[in-house]
Parts: C-alpha cells; sequence; structure tokens
C-alpha cells in the first residue's frame, strides 16, 4: 500500500491544482452547522469541521435530482416523449469525508446498483467521483460508528484515506482512483509504508478509545421479523415521535426517494427527490387506505428496516453506520442505539 | 446504460368504456418503435407504470395477455390524479409505458395442476390476461380444469362481458360469474357474493389445485375461510397485492412487507409468504 505525506503548507494548492480536472466538494460551515457541498473556485474544504449537519449522501443522490424532460407542446417533434436530462458526470471528488459516510455510500450501492435494475443517475455519479476521507482523531459524542461496522478510520468505500498529523496529512492510496487524483494535485512525497501505518494504527487506537457507546446487532439476525414486528416495545419508541422526518435525512443509508412531475410553461420535467418514512403520504393509497397509517408504524418501520430487513436481505450487517446523527438531531431523543439493544435483546415471552 | 425510468413512449390506439358507471375505462396502447414492444415482452400477472409527462405515473395490471399482439391493455379505475387525467385523455394521445415491472403468477408451477381463478370487481385484469393466456390453443393442454369465479356489484360492473359470456359457452373453463343483485330477469348466471359462490362452486383442493385470487381486501377476507373449507393450503393460495409505488423497480423503498418489496419481489405472493410477513398492504 502506498502512503504520501502532504504538507499542510501545500494542501490548498494541491487541491487548486486537482480543479483543473475534478470539480471538487467537501465540509462547508454554514450558518447551522457543516454540510459536504459543492466548493465554489474560491472554497476549500474545512477540514477541521466534526461533525457535518447532513452526509455526504447527496452528492451522489442529490434532495432534488432532474431525470428526465420533455415537451408539452405539441407541435413540437418528440413531444411526450420523455429524454434523460443533462447532467455533468466529469469526475468529481469528495474531500475529506467521513469514514462512516465512505461506508453508507457502500451501502446505498446495494440499493441502487443490482443485478436486475442499475440506477443510472446514482450509478452515474458514483462512478465519476473518487472518495478521499479523513480520519477522525478526535469522535464526536454521538459516534458509536465501531460497533456499527465502520470506524474512525475505516478504509471501505474510500480510495485515499487522510490522517490528519498536525503540520501534515498522511494519505494512504487505496485504490487507482485514489492515486489518480493524488497525480493530480501533485502530491507525491511518498512516505515508509510501515512507518506511515503504524502512525495511523496509534491515532486509530486512541480514537477507537474515545467511542464509549455501541450497539449490539449479534442477534437481529436470528430473531423472526413477525417476533420483532409484534413487540411490544414499538408505542414507547414512537410515543415522543413527532414525524418530522430529520432522522431520515440526515442519515447516510436512508435512500427512499418520491418521483414528481413538475412543468413549466411547456416544459415538464420529472424530479426524484429524497422522501421519508415518517410521513403518512409516503404509503397512502389512493382509496385511503394507509398500510402505515399510525406513526407506531411508521417509526417501526425506520428501524424495522435498518436492523432486521435490510440485515436480513443482504446479509451485510446493518443499514446503520453509527454516525450518530439522527440521535443527535432528533427533537424528541429518540435513539437508535437503544432501539437496536431492545430489539437485540429482546426475546418473546410464550 | 438501460435507464429504467424512461417510460417507452406510446400512442392510445383505442379507449372503451368498461362499466355501467364509466369509472373504468380500458386503454388499448401501441407502441411508437416496433423494438420497444419486444422489451416489453412480458407474462401475465405483471404490470407497467403508466406515464404521463406532467402528470406523473401510476403502476397497474396489464389486462392484454402475452400472446395477444401488436399492443398492450390496461383496464383502469378513475381514483387519483393520474387515472382522471387518463381517463380524459383521448385516443392519439402520446404518453408513456415502463415495464414490464414485478412478478407473476407461477405459470411453471401451475402447468398439469387446476387452476382456480377468482376475482372480485375491478380486480379482474391480470386475471383477464391469465385466463387469455391459459385458453390459447398453444397452452390449454398445459392446464388441468380451469374454474373462474368473477363477481361484481352488477351486471353492468362486470369487466370483458363480452369475453365472459363467449368463455361460458365453452366446455375447456368453468365459468361461475356472479353479481351482488339484479333486477334483470333474464341474469342467468349466480346471484351472491364471491365468497358465497366459491364455497358452493370452486372445487374441492387436491394436491394438484391451486386458487389464484385478486379482489378488495373484504372480498378476500370472507373467501379465505371459505378456500379453507375447501382444503386450499396456505401455499396453495396464490394473491396480488398492490401497494403504494413510485419506482416499480425496488429502489424508492415505499411499498415493501417487511423485506419483500411489493413491486419487485411481488406483486404474486402465496398466502404461505404473506403470513410471514407484517401485513402491510
Amino acid at each position: 500500500m502506498k502512503f504520501i505525506t502532504i504538507d499542510k503548507k501545500d494542501w490548498a494548492k494541491g487541491i487548486e491544482k486537482s480543479r483543473e480536472t475534478y470539480r471538487l466538494f467537501g465540509p462547508v460551515k454554514e450558518k447551522n452547522g457543516f454540510l459536504i457541498k459543492s466548493l465554489d473556485n474560491d472554497m476549500l474544504p474545512d477540514m477541521e469541521y466534526h461533525d457535518s449537519v447532513l452526509s455526504a449522501k447527496s452528492v451522489l443522490f442529490p434532495q432534488s435530482e432532474k431525470m428526465m424532460t420533455t415537451s408539452l407542446d405539441e407541435s413540437r417533434d418528440g413531444h411526450h416523449i420523455m429524454n434523460r436530462a443533462d447532467a455533468d458526470y466529469s469526475p468529481r471528488a469528495v474531500i475529506g469525508l467521513r469514514p462512516f459516510d465512505a461506508k453508507a455510500i457502500q451501502l446505498v450501492k446495494l440499493n441502487f446498483d443490482t443485478k436486475e435494475y442499475r440506477d443510472p443517475y446514482w450509478c452515474d455519479a458514483y462512478e465519476a467521483t473518487t472518495f478521499v476521507g479523513l480520519g477522525i482523531n478526535k469522535p464526536g459524542f454521538y459516534d458509536f460508528s465501531t460497533s456499527a461496522g465502520s470506524g474512525p478510520f475505516n478504509e471501505e468505500g474510500l480510495d485515499v484515506l487522510l490522517a490528519d498529523m498536525d503540520d501534515t496529512y498522511l494519505a494512504k492510496v487505496l485504490t487507482d482512483k485514489g492515486q489518480a487524483y493524488m497525480d493530480a494535485c501533485g502530491f507525491k512525497t511518498q512516505a515508509d509504508a510501515k512507518e506511515s501505518q503504524a502512525l495511523i494504527d496509534v491515532l486509530k487506537k486512541e480514537a477507537q478509545k474515545n467511542i464509549v457507546s455501541r450497539i449490539h446487532t449479534d442477534k437481529l439476525k436470528e430473531k423472526t421479523t413477525l417476533e420483532l414486528h409484534e413487540a411490544p416495545f414499538w408505542d414507547d419508541i414512537a410515543f415522543s415521535c413527532i414525524n418530522c422526518g430529520t432522522c431520515t435525512y440526515v442519515c447516510p443509508t436512508c435512500w427512499c426517494f418520491d418521483i414528481q412531475d413538475e412543468t413549466k410553461q411547456k416544459t415538464t420535467s420529472r424530479f426524484k427527490n429524497w422522501d421519508t418514512c415518517m410521513s403518512p403520504l409516503f404509503t397512502l393509497h389512493t382509496t385511503g387506505h394507509n398500510p402505515r397509517d399510525t406513526k407506531t408504524q411508521r417509526v417501526r418501520q425506520r428501524f424495522m428496516h435498518k436492523l432486521k430487513y435490510f440485515v436480513d436481505k443482504y446479509d451485510q450487517g446493518t443499514m446503520c453506520v453509527g454516525c450518530g446523527r439522527c440521535v443527535k438531531s432528533c427533537p424528541v431523543n429518540i435513539d437508535i442505539r437503544e432501539v437496536c439493544n431492545l430489539m437485540n435483546a429482546y426475546e418473546k415471552q410464550e | 446504460m438501460e435507464n429504467p425510468y424512461i417510460p417507452y413512449p406510446v400512442r392510445i390506439d383505442e379507449i372503451e368504456i368498461a362499466t355501467e358507471d364509466k369509472s373504468l375505462k380500458t386503454f388499448k396502447f401501441v407502441f411508437l418503435n416496433k423494438e420497444d414492444e419486444e422489451k416489453f415482452s412480458y407474462q401475465a400477472g405483471q404490470f407497467a407504470e403508466l406515464s404521463i409527462p406532467g402528470v406523473g405515473e401510476i403502476p397497474i395490471g396489464i389486462a392484454s395477455s402475452p400472446v395477444e399482439k401488436g399492443f398492450v391493455k390496461f383496464t383502469v379505475f378513475r381514483a387519483g390524479v393520474v387515472t382522471t387525467h387518463l381517463h380524459n385523455m383521448k385516443v392519439g394521445d402520446i404518453m408513456g409505458i415502463r415495464g414490464p415491472l414485478g412478478n407473476w403468477y407461477p405459470w411453471d408451477k401451475l402447468e398439469n395442476k387446476n387452476v382456480v381463478i377468482i376475482g372480485g370487481g375491478f380486480a379482474f385484469t391480470t386475471l383477464r390476461s391469465s385466463i387469455i393466456y391459459m385458453l390459447d390453443p398453444a397452452n390449454r393442454k398445459k392446464f388441468k380444469n380451469i374454474d373462474v369465479v368473477y363477481g361484481a356489484r352488477s351486471p353492468g360492473m362486470l369487466l370483458y362481458r363480452d369475453e365472459l359470456f363467449e368463455w361460458e359457452s365453452r366446455d375447456d373453463i368453468n365459468m361461475h360469474i356472479t353479481v351482488d343483485g339484479t333486477d334483470d330477469p333474464d341474469w342467468k348466471y349466480n346471484k351472491g357474493f364471491v365468497p358465497t359462490i366459491v364455497e358452493q362452486k370452486a372445487p374441492q383442493a387436491d394436491a394438484d389445485t391451486y386458487a389464484i385470487i385478486c379482489g378488495p381486501p373484504i372480498m378476500i377476507k370472507f373467501t379465505m375461510p371459505a378456500l379453507v373449507k375447501l382444503g386450499y393450503k396456505e401455499n396453495q393460495i396464490i394473491m396480488s397485492l398492490e401497494n403504494r409505488m413510485k419506482c416499480g423497480i425496488g429502489m424508492c423503498g415505499r411499498c415493501n412487507i417487511g423485506k419483500e418489496l411489493v413491486c419487485k419481489d411481488g406483486p404474486v405472493f402465496t398466502l404461505e409468504e404473506l403470513n410471514k410477513t407484517p401485513k402491510e398492504y
């Protein structure tokens, strides 16, 4: 494995240089906290950030995305025939995303890139993207990633892992895509592999020690869906929920979306928009019947999807990477860690 | 790369009012590009997204049969935004179809079996597709007895009336048409709710008999005990579900019942399968 040392004095210049071939995304401070956004020409990724309010999922899965478009003007050729909307799939790089967000993108990939169908919008964006992660030296209070299949220096889904060494970044180049990005930045001071890994391991160990909360997931698989679905605790968990949907929007693995048409004069476009299973509209039938009519049903759906249905369907752990955003952002303190541990420990009373 | 969200362009070729209250219409579509028809090769029991630019999409069961070539047909109940718009469209209008989507009735498993088809109201579209498929001269010998129990509120609310009466006159299919009630003195078929007629007319189950059932929830609820009485086991009862859908290809996340997605893993499930999932449909 190749390691590169980047002097922080050269950092800005290198990032600027990469713009010749890459569109850049990264953490940006806004009024209500950090977001992972497209970086305008004079902007650098803010590498001092701790937690971003929203995850990096929007780089591949924008909150609202134009999918196709057509003319409703019957005097025009091809009216009412939908064509894919133009979009920029030139190389892009996300700088400084958190390792758990990179892992989350691998989980979302299971949904959008399947044997039967590929979502071309997500897949094209994924292929265009280089993921340059930043290890977390000081994990936040809500981070429980180590017990959720990720961790502060987890490499899954990353092309480059950066470790902050005060005056320098140590870059572990994980893929060819990552190497290409380092080349585009002009970062090429190679570091000794063994020594570098040892340095990263020290940071990783220290960081992992700081993560104190954890989830238990080992018994989720052996329980039946119906047993967990009918467990007595769902009303209690859902009691305080106001169905605001914040948990689903901040979640790096929540992939559900809505499709809506929008018409301006004679041009219509079809959009893919983030949706939330917390909304009654999500499942409302035209007849008025709603299979998930009550708040308890919707809260249960969210947790069952992440911690049971996903586990059974893909056999790749839970659909939670332990970023802690939903715990932090929930206005009524619903805590996925508690719910997960309740589910894992649940034994049906005969 | 194929884009599964982009519909095949179609032209409305024919619109037929399907029921006396005009709440259902049957639309016949032809593909603008001949090669799309081949790509749309489907099985009886599948559905498609009818796609109207500027309005939206709606998942509807395919009412035409794989053995009918040159067009596809859908019978649509006017209920919401898209279906109301569709009801107001005219012959010649251009729109789109995405599909075929979902699984289908288990035609391999049904070979050399007796098939009992039970339908109520307007949930008879994919059942019509299935009957046409089974009665096709190339296919009829693959199946043993075929029984059909189909009911609606009144004679004028039965879908595909001409075909129903034609099937009545055949000896390779046992039809049990019924209406909830009628004051028509010439009505020569059954009167009574579907569950009652099932109990009276449907064949007893043996290991070689399967029931396919589609209808409103209330009909299904009361037909189940009748089927149990006749000896049908959970794996011999085949159902087709509906849930709110958007993508139709298993990605948008709303139509799930447990880990199964009605759009991709369904819409066809056996009662045995459904009994293992939460009843979120």
